[in-house]
């Protein structure tokens, strides 16, 4: 049923075109889909900050050069971390898409969107340290503070940065739904696509969050690992030895473009997005009811958006955090959905290897999800080795699959309730 | 499908009720004054529009009150407003019909400032359980979502002081997609020692100690802008759906866009308009509003004299030279950011309803390059038709065009 022209909002489509991806283990779409197929983790003991005062003590961290990466001196200077990877990442999504935007119309009608649940938190803690003299001082000067405090303050710069960069002049936004901000910012880019306001969205997410602060929030709530002695094998999504999440950094941004835009051009097209949907659960800020019904909500409405079957799934690239609560959480959002069909799907959790980079991590699933479809294979859960009465479904231990990969499903969930599916299709039927 | 106000909530420097911020808008009173959250004497900018005698205590339960910073408590007050505004008892509706979209441009920040502080001054590297839920930008989604069991489609936009419409328009997108109901808006609370610290670096804040000068947009005088807390939440609904709850409506939100410069402001170079101008003219076209249609522009009005220029020459551009009213009261509440564009939005709605332009306030002579039109005093005068435009740092772009309800056309 893929790819057929569904009812209800009008004609519009959108396909992805483009993908760029900043991701630990590798920089640029290449290394990461190798480091997933691989089976590898990036995740190390944590050398961004000295990780011995706090409980968990490892992190995926992203070995980035500014410079090779392409960054100019202002870019290098100004930017943070976060918009530095987003730079680099929809630089390669961009010229991975044969876009080019020499032309005003297209500027005007290219948009930016771009998620990030916790912006410039690092350069504010690394200002607020010198500014306060070391928390000491309640009211903080002003006065040998860095010049872009206030782009730290506000992300907004994150996603404006993208678009000066490129010339953007359509509609611009960063979203900010904590850990679905990735799949959130997608969804809004193909709504503003879907809806006639733009026909070409830079749309993604990134987050460069580890710092001692996000560190001791985690801690406080044990949310990340305590498994300090072997980082290679700390996240552990879906195994029955599961102790906690692994923190993650990166960035992802995808070109969404409408389809006949994009057929116009003669653009490669990845895969089209056939369905998004969000809901909330109304029940805590951090807690989930084991039922999953929220999060199967969401994936219901993305599905009956893209007139898919559960049948028709190839692929679910979970939210697999590595928490107990997530772990059953989805596994029973999956059965719910997909039936008896929820025990054929292939699933796997790239936060096995990549870690959890907060609201980064949706855009890279949702990039693993257009890798997937085109070069039909998915990637596996890595260090999974014990089965968990709880999560009986197929978690793909430790070896990618090659498989025929059409209708890919993926999945976010995030603090203060937030629950996003989205699916991306392959137009080998619609399009041949 | 069509996009109704039917709800508002005011929580502002100017009241805290739409009842109340109209009377301080309509008296020409400002609220700007010194800081009195924290002793601001050091900093260059000491003056603010600051929530007065909000106590959320009553407000707020007290479990809450320790997990959430004061922003939330904000939010928990405006969004109660505008469910009562509208006579929505959401306990009759289907909680997957009900959604929430704030824009926000700092997040729980007094809370932040606490829990760093906390962090660093300890030998403990320790914050405490609640900093992973209250300082960051969806916190206040979050917990209205919890709070009203709003299980719909949810956002959270950071477009500096534009996302506060924005959040409208995705109001709007939400509703064509079938949710019904939508509390949207925008609310601020950054008035902390280091969150104002951060925006003095922006270096667009006014520091003048006189609170009738310091804030005066389009002024031979303008200096900057004065940092403001609060904002305003309104209930969005499909008119039909407004309609069959004998809902009474405020206005249609007939027409958005956005865009952005595409290029980074230069100091001492002239900001650009074009982008600005073409927001404002996509607006009216999906609006199907001409220009001349307009009764009421309320502007960003920002009080940076390049950025005031640039804001004049794109609503000449669109609408003429003085070719309609504006009229502008951020010069009394002081600059809310996001929460400052749904403020505005709160005024058109009030004027409206009222039939009265409100004067504009904090200009008293017009800087060359500023020849706008500025309400010169409260004229009655029907109000159908307002465009209210915002501009966030760094390039945002918004606009929005409402359309008066005119029971008439109901029946």
């Amino acid at each position: 049923m893929t790819g057929i022209p569904r009812p209800g909002l009008g004609e519009r489509r959108t396909v992805v075109t483009g993908v760029g991806v900043v991701a630990p283990g590798g920089v640029g779409a290449k290394a990461f889909w190798s480091l997933l197929t691989d089976g590898r983790t990036a995740t190390r003991r944590i050398s961004m900050f000295d990780p011995a005062p706090f409980r968990s003590q490892v992190a995926a961290e992203v070995d980035f050069d500014p410079v090779e990466a392409g960054l100019g001196a202002r870019d290098r200077r100004r930017g943070d971390r976060y918009v530095q990877f987003a730079l680099a990442a929809a630089a390669e999504a961009v010229a991975d898409s044969g876009l080019e935007f020499d032309d005003e119309r297209l500027s005007e009608r290219t948009g930016v969107v771009l998620g990030s649940a916790v912006g410039g938190t690092t350069a504010l803690e690394d200002e607020y340290v010198v500014l306060s003299d070391t928390g000491r001082d309640w009211l903080v000067d002003p006065h040998y503070a860095s010049p872009f405090l206030y782009q730290a303050l506000v992300p907004s710069s994150l996603a404006a940065d993208v678009a000066v960069r490129h010339g953007a002049t359509g509609p611009v936004q960063v979203v900010s739904t904590g850990c679905t901000s990735g799949i959130d910012a997608i969804g809004y880019a193909h709504q503003l696509v879907q809806d006639g306001e733009a026909d070409v969205v830079l749309a993604g997410a990134s987050e460069s969050p580890l710092s001692p602060v996000t560190a001791a929030s985690f801690d406080a709530i044990k949310a990340t690992t305590p498994d300090n002695d072997d980082p290679a094998h700390a996240s552990r999504p879906f195994d029955r030895d599961r102790t906690g999440f692994v923190l993650g950094e990166g960035g992802a941004v995808l070109v969404l473009e409408e389809l006949e835009h994009a057929r116009r051009r003669g653009a490669s097209i990845y895969c089209e997005v056939t369905g998004y949907a969000a809901r909330s659960n109304g029940f805590h800020m951090t807690g989930l009811r084991p039922d999953g019904v929220e999060m199967s909500l969401a994936i219901d409405e993305a599905m009956r958006q893209g007139r898919h079957d559960p049948d028709d799934v190839s692929y679910i690239c979970a939210h697999g955090s590595g928490t107990r609560q997530n772990d059953r959480h989805e596994t029973a959002a999956f059965k719910r959905s997909l039936g008896p069909a929820a025990y054929r799907v292939p699933i796997s959790s790239i936060k096995s290897m990549i870690g959890h980079s907060l609201g980064a991590i949706g855009a890279l699933e949702m990039a693993a999800c257009a890798l997937a479809i085109r070069t039909d294979t998915v990637p596996p859960t890595a260090n999974w080795a014990n089965r968990d009465p709880e999560c009986d479904l197929d978690y793909i231990p430790n070896t990618a699959r090659e498989l025929p990969v059409d209708v890919a499903l993926s999945v976010g969930s995030g603090f203060g309730g937030f629950q996003s599916a989205m699916i991306f299709a392959g137009l080998r039927e619609a399009l041949r | 499908m069509t996009a109704v106000i039917t709800g508002v909530g005011v929580l502002a420097p100017s009241g805290s009720s739409l009842a109340g911020h109209w009377e301080t808008v309509t008296g020409g009173t400002s609220r700007v004054g010194p800081i009195s959250l924290f002793d601001a004497s050091r900093y260059p900018t000491r003056l603010a529009g600051e929530v007065r005698g909000f106590d959320p205590a009553g407000r707020v339960d007290g479990r809450l009150l320790v997990q959430t910073d004061r922003w939330t408590w904000l939010g928990f007050d405006a969004a109660e407003q505008a469910l009562a505004d509208a006579g929505l008892d959401l306990s009759t509706l289907d909680p997957y019909d009900v959604s929430v979209v704030l824009a926000s441009s700092s997040g729980g920040n007094q809370f932040g400032q606490k829990e760093l502080q906390r962090l660093w001054s300890q030998p403990s590297r320790t914050v405490g359980a609640y900093q992973s839920i209250a300082w960051f930008y969806a916190a206040t989604v979050g917990q209205l979502s919890i709070r009203h069991q709003a299980k719909g489609p949810s956002n959270v936009l950071v477009a500096e002081s534009a996302g506060g419409l924005d959040s409208l328009a995705h109001a709007v997108r939400i509703i064509r997609r079938g949710t019904p109901v939508v509390l949207a808006g925008g609310l601020e609370a950054p008035l902390s020692p280091y969150a104002l610290a951060c925006q003095i670096r922006s270096g667009r804040l006014s520091t003048l100690d006189d609170p009738e000068r310091a804030y005066a947009p389009f002024d031979v005088d303008a200096a900057g802008y004065v940092p403001g807390e609060g904002g305003a939440v309104f209930v969005v609904e499909d008119r039909e759906h407004a309609r069959a709850r004998g809902a009474t409506i405020y206005a249609e939100i007939a027409g958005h866009a956005s865009t952005h410069d595409g290029v980074h402001s230069v100091e001492g170079e002239p900001v650009p308009s074009r982008q600005y101008e073409r927001a404002m003219r996509v607006a009216l076209e999906r609006a199907e509003v001409e220009p001349g249609e307009v009764d009421a522009v309320l502007p960003d009005a920002v009080g940076v004299p390049a950025a005031d220029r640039a804001e004049a020459e794109a609503i000449t551009a669109v609408f003429g030279a003085c070719g309609v009213s504006v009229t502008t009261s951020k010069p009394l509440t002081g600059r809310l950011y996001q929460g400052g564009a749904a403020l505005d939005v709160a005024t058109a709605l009030a004027s409206m309803r009222a039939g009265v332009l409100p004067a504009s306030s904090g200009t008293r002579v017009r800087a060359p390059g500023c020849e706008l039109d500025l309400v010169p005093a409260n004229r009655t005068s029907d109000v159908d038709t307002v465009l209210v435009g915002a501009r966030g740092f760094d390039g945002y772009n918004s606009s929005v065009v409402l359309r008066a309800h005119r029971p008439r056309e109901a029946a």
